[in-house]
Formats: C-alpha cells, structure tokens, sequence
C-alpha cells in the first residue's frame, strides 16, 4: 500500500485495458505486413488467372517464344526470360559471391577494428545507390569497356547486367557473412592458432565452416536482390525478347519485360493479363528463395547457440 | 593485501630468483629426472598497451617436469602462460620485454616463426573448445594443416593420440560423430589428444579441469601424470590441491611478480616466503 502512494500520476484507464489496447495496437502493425503480403499475392493470383484462359500453362511455361503483339498469332512462352533471369542471376552470384566472402573474411579477421568500423558501413552504403543510377553507369561505363575487352559491337548484355547486380548484391553478402563469420566463437579460433594453423587456414578451415549457413544465407539473400531487380538489367542488358544465345548476347529478364510492356499494354487484355502471370511466376521464384534462406539462417542460429 | 603489493621489488626479486637458481641446480644435481633445462625465462616483462602485467619474470623449467603455476585471479598466470607459445600476439598492443628460451632458441626472436613453435607448444584451454566437426577431424586437423596427407597415417595417429589421451575407449565407436556429443571431462580430453597429435614438446594447460566435476578433473590429473613421461608441461591453475597433486615445481605468481618457485612439496609444507604461506594456507585469495 505504502509503495503506491507515491504516485501520484492518475491513471485514465485501468492497467488491464491499456493492456489490452497496446496488445492491439500491436498486433495490427504485425498484420500489416502479413496482409500485405497476402494481398499482392492474392492480386497477382486473380489478375494472371484470366490469361491462362486463353493460353495454356504448359504453353506459357516451357515455350519458347514471347510475342504477344503479333500479327499473325500472339504468343506466350517465358522460357526465354526465365532463361535470361537465371543467366544474368548466375553470372552476378558468379561474380559477388568469391568477392563478396572474400571481403567479409578480410573485414572479420584481417582488417583492424578501425579499418572495419570504416570499411563496412561504407560497404552497407553500396546498398543506398539507387539501382537507376547503376544501371546508367552500366550503359555509360561498363557496356563500353565490355564491348572494347570482346570486340563486339555493344556492351548491353548478360554480362554487363551480371556485373551490375552483383555490385548490387555485395553489399548484403558482405554485411550478413561478416556478421556470420564474427560471431563464430574466438575458441575456435584460438584452438586452430595454438595447433600451428596459419591465419588463412583458420580461416579456411575452421571459421568458415563453422559459418557456412550463415554464408549460404547471405549468398541466397543476395540471389534474391538480384533476381527481383529491374531497372539496372532494364538499361543494361539490351533486353531483346529472344532466347540468349550467349552471355554476350542481350537477354531480356522476367522483371525488365514486365516493366518495358506494362506501359504499353492495352487494359484487361490477355496481354495484360499474362504480364500479372510473369509477376506471379517471379514472386513464386524470389518467395522460394527467400523462404530457403530464411531456414538455412533459423538452423544457423540454433546451431551457433 | 597492502603489505603485498608494497613487498617485493623487482631487483629483490631478481636477487631472490638468482639465488633460487642456485638452490635449484644443487637440487638437481641429485636428481635423475628433470636435470635438462627446457625453458628458461629472463628479465621476463608483459605490457597490455601501458599497463605492466607481468614484471621481471626469471624462472627455469626442467625437461619432463610438470610445473603448475598459481596464484590469485587477475594475477596474470594464464598471461603468462600464454607468452610460451605466443597467444598473446593475437591481441593488439601487447608488448613483450626480455627473453623466454626454449631449447636454448629465444621465441621472440624474429627469426622463429609463431606458426612453428606453436606447433611445438601445445595448448589446452580452460573451456574446453572442440571445432565443431566429428571427433576424428578434431583430432586430424592438426595433422591436416601441417600438410599431411597420407591417410593411414592419420588413422593411426588419432588413434595414437586419442589413446594417449585416455579417451580411446570412449569414443573409438563412434569417431565421426560430432564432438559436441561428448559430455565435459570428454572434450577437455579430446582437446588434450587433439594437441598431443603433433607431438608438441611443451605442453601448456590453461586450468583444464576447472569446469569439470570431480571424477573428470582426477582423470585428467591421471592424465597429466602419464603425459610427463613424453612432454614438459606447464599448468596454471586455481586448484591449490591440484597444484600439490601434479605438478613438480610450482610457481607463486602475484600482481604479475613470481613471488617465489620451487619444489612444490617445499612450496606447500615450508615456503620461504610469508606471503606464499598465505596464500597456499588460504588466509587470502
């Protein structure tokens, strides 16, 4: 009794219903994401439907030609840009994924604690660089000098766009690998030093497997940002709707068709529809993805603890 | 504690250490064990950046002995421990001062590389801390990164080594398991035979059993017993009793001096100084 008689404070409400409000309060900003989420999947699921009446799914799926304002016959096949993805995808994994765990190694266990409280957060602000303003510098800089190396007659292809999104996946390989690779116990590595092991086969040897799902994780986080992006590959990669013949040739992502032919497309046509069906196909791939990563992490934190 | 940290000076200390080494050559001339001089420590100092954590060390450690080294918390035995195979370099502004030998080489020396004589001086640490692969490739790893590839080697040696370690019965059923399996005592064992396999010459033991319950920490005390036979040993602990148990000579260490070093019988039962008295008598500490 005596405790409460310093406060002095009224209270509008009882503690049990400010509880009760707050709990609520809560819980619809928790469901705000949820119902978003199931919202854009819902739209994408009923605005794709109405073209598979047209098309059919298997067509859609595995043929190989896009060409939805022909003359002569409209058709849908996605093999092409599915095939364009996963190339500039590959390539772009290809390319960060050695730099990007390379980077994260120097940052964990080479570099002092001042080089890395400079050096990663100027890493993390890679990730601030509007994807526009990349994709200009792959028209104006990386096309040239692909075009000069090859001998060919442009640069806007698969390789430049796998240069330009693994520039842009580093920045979250590094971050989330270097959190992996930090926080494997300093025991492990003590124990690999006093045996005799060099700094690099500790690191090799002991540090990186020991992180190696959080490794994973950062690479699949990356894949994502590199799959879902579209306006670098939109500038970057020449964006002919045919199949790739090579890395050199031009190729046309799932995400930059979408964005080149929404604008143009006349409303509530099958067009139009099969448009909404790319996007669905696209968020199936990334929601995988993310989802698998998002395991590989959950078990790695359970095993780190 | 005040009269501690007023008493012994550094050049009294240097007196006291040269006539201890005297002492100690006369005792040895009668022993047939541990007459090999292995490590020798001189005008030994350790800095953390500024601050002086270990102060005129000199001390002589014979072949084949063990010496246990105690002392207070905070005193700076497990620093000291850890300047005989380096460990201390891994931290940033440290700084060493004066020589430690081992067989007469000089480890600060710049031509010895930390990479070999840690190869040389083996280490356990106080938590036990197995990689996180199975128990052959804990044991193999050492093995594998000083190049050695022949297989059937390294099948022997893990043997060799686990059994060294007294451990072999326990795990040879299931070798490639994980090692995170085994219970404490078992891993701290694990650690030992996974130090043991590259043969190291001296072997430094952080407290290896003070996270261990008591069956565990008398086994590893067997085990220290056997391991004396092959290797010189050097263990910090906080373990008075344990001290008197394993260890040969022992070592007073206080606010980074070496109050005094000897038999570790003469250290327990009539220590020269009032202060090791204490301090092994449990007045402080």
């Amino acid at each position: 009794m005596s405790s409460q008689s310093f406060c002095k404070k009224k209270r509008m409400l009882s503690s049990a219903i400010e509880d009760r409000i707050i709990h609520g309060v809560f819980l619809v900003c928790g469901l705000v994401t949820v119902i978003v989420l199931f919202g854009i999947f819902g739209l994408l699921f009923f605005t794709s439907f109405p073209a598979f009446e047209e098309i059919h799914v298997t067509e859609f799926l595995t043929g190989f030609d896009w060409n939805p304002t022909s003359y002569v016959k409209e058709v849908y096949g996605i093999v092409p840009m599915l095939v364009s993805t996963f190339m500039v995808t590959l390539g772009s994994l290809l390319i960060a994924i050695p730099i990007g765990i390379g980077t994260a190694a120097y940052l964990s266990d080479v570099a002092s604690p001042r080089v890395r409280e400079i050096l990663k957060p100027v890493v993390e602000m890679l990730a601030a660089v509007p994807s526009v303003v990349i994709g200009f510098l792959g028209i104006v800089l990386v096309g040239p000098a692909i075009a000069k190396f090859f001998n060919i007659s442009n640069g806007l292809n698969a390789v430049n766009g796998s240069i330009l999104l693994a520039v842009m996946a580093l920045p979250t390989i590094v971050s989330i690998s270097e959190d992996a690779l930090s926080s494997v116990p300093a025991s492990y590595e003590q124990a690999s030093l006093a045996l005799g092991a060099t700094r690099w086969q500790t690191v090799i040897r002991v540090k990186l497997p020991a992180a190696l799902s959080g490794v994973i994780a950062a690479c699949m986080l990356g894949m994502g940002r590199a799959i879902g992006e579209t306006m670098t590959v939109l500038m970057a990669t020449g964006c002919a709707p045919a199949m790739p013949k090579s890395f050199l040739g031009p190729v046309r992502t799932l995400t930059s068709s979408i964005a080149i032919e929404l604008g143009e497309v006349a409303y509530n046509t099958t067009h139009y529809y099969a448009l909404f069906a790319l996007g669905l196909v696209l968020f199936v791939i990334t929601f995988i993805i993310n989802m698998i990563s998002d395991i590989i992490l959950h078990r790695y934190e359970k095993v780190s603890r | 504690m005040s009269p501690v940290t007023a008493e012994p000076h550094p050049k009294n200390n240097r007196k006291f250490n040269k006539k201890m080494r005297l002492v100690m050559k006369e005792q040895d001339k009668g022993k047939k064990k541990g007459s090999l001089l292995k490590i020798k420590v001189e005008h030994f100092n350790f800095f953390y950046d500024t601050t002086r954590a270990l102060k005129d060390i000199e001390m002589q450690i014979y072949a084949n002995t063990v010496v246990g080294i105690i002392g207070p918390s905070g005193c700076g035995k497990s620093t000291f421990l850890r300047c005989f195979n380096r460990m201390n370099d891994i931290i940033r502004n440290v700084r060493y001062q004066g020589e430690i030998y081992i067989d007469d080489r000089n480890i600060f020396d710049k031509s010895v590389d930390v990479v070999d004589l840690r190869r040389n001086v083996g280490m356990v640490f106080q938590k036990s801390n197995p990689f996180p692969k199975s128990i052959f490739e804990n044991v193999a790893y050492g093995l594998k990164i000083n190049g050695v590839r022949d297989k059937d080697f390294i099948t022997q040696k893990v043997e060799k080594s686990l059994k060294d370690a007294v451990i072999w019965d326990e795990v040879k059923d299931r070798l490639h398991k994980s090692a995170f399996a085994l219970s404490g005592g078992q891993q701290q064992r694990l650690c030992i035979a996974r130090a043991l396999a590259i043969e190291p010459e001296v072997l430094l033991l952080d407290e290896p059993a003070s996270a261990l319950d008591p069956i565990a920490t008398s086994k590893i005390e067997e085990l220290i017993h056997e391991l004396k036979k092959k290797y010189t040993i050097i263990i910090v602990t906080h373990n008075m009793q344990q001290a008197a148990r394993v260890s040969d000579y022992t070592a007073f260490i206080m606010l980074g001096e070496l109050i005094e070093y000897e038999e570790t019988n003469k250290i327990f039962t009539n220590p020269s100084k009032k202060i090791t008295e204490d301090y092994v008598t449990g007045r402080f500490g």
